[in-house]
């Protein structure tokens, strides 16, 4: 049960690598809001495995704060970007 | 039983958080990356949380996930229909073997219209971006 456990909070954290080497690489301002929000997505069902993995009951609630900040966070860039041409 | 049943759901989100990874980091062309992540991401949190649901077994934390699942379907194609749109507008390039683009003869870069017949050749075209190359300073 514990190599199970450390198997799905490895296969997150590659995802959260190679979101973040696209959000270094860049090529473009979007590609990076786009990789920005994956990380976001993958913290939160990180957040979401570590509280069941310690029954932890209060980290959903911020669970519940980050999905709101990212949505409101990529809301702004895209209006950023769309002015800014 | 439900232990079972658990590391079975887990263990799907977290595979699905995986490809949406690589997604992001292998596909070529930003509207690809934005269908790799807006999909596999949604569903893998979406499962990870029922998996939380069912490993607390209370009504607070089923109201609670419920609502995170809503909100996700909610506004993650939102959010990638909004930067689609900017990204397109913002003349970042398709990739070379894209097939089909509706907007390319519709749409006028110098105040954002879209128009249903074609418009003269030297308005429709969207500039071409140079990479973003924040090395050197701004003025």
């Amino acid at each position: 049960m514990n190599i199970l456990w450390n198997i799905i909070l490895l296969l997150i954290s590659l995802g959260f690598i190679c979101a973040f080497i696209r959000l270094l690489r860049g090529p473009y301002l979007p590609d990076r809001v786009v990789a920005l929000d994956l990380i976001s997505v993958i913290a939160m069902g990180f957040i979401v495995v570590y509280a069941v993995r310690f029954n932890q009951v209060n980290f959903l609630d911020v669970a519940i704060i980050l999905a709101l900040i990212t949505f409101l966070g990529t809301v702004a860039f895209a209006y950023y970007l769309e002015r800014r041409i | 039983m439900q232990e079972i049943l658990i590391m079975l759901l887990m263990l799907f989100g977290a595979v699905l958080i995986f490809l949406a990874g690589v997604g992001i980091l292998r596909m070529p062309d930003i509207f690809l990356r934005m269908s790799a992540t807006a999909k596999a991401g949604t569903l893998g949190v979406g499962l990870i949380l029922t998996a939380a649901a069912l490993h607390f077994n209370e009504f607070g934390i089923y109201t609670r996930v419920v609502a995170i699942i809503c909100f996700i379907l909610l506004t993650a194609p939102i959010a990638a229909h909004i930067i689609g749109r900017a990204a397109y507008f913002d003349g970042v390039p398709l990739w070379e073997g894209t097939i089909q683009d509706d907007l390319k003869k519709h749409y006028r870069i110098s105040d954002h219209a879209l128009y249903s017949g074609e418009i003269p050749p030297e308005e429709i075209l969207v500039p071409q971006k140079e990479a973003d190359d924040f090395s050197e300073e701004p003025e």
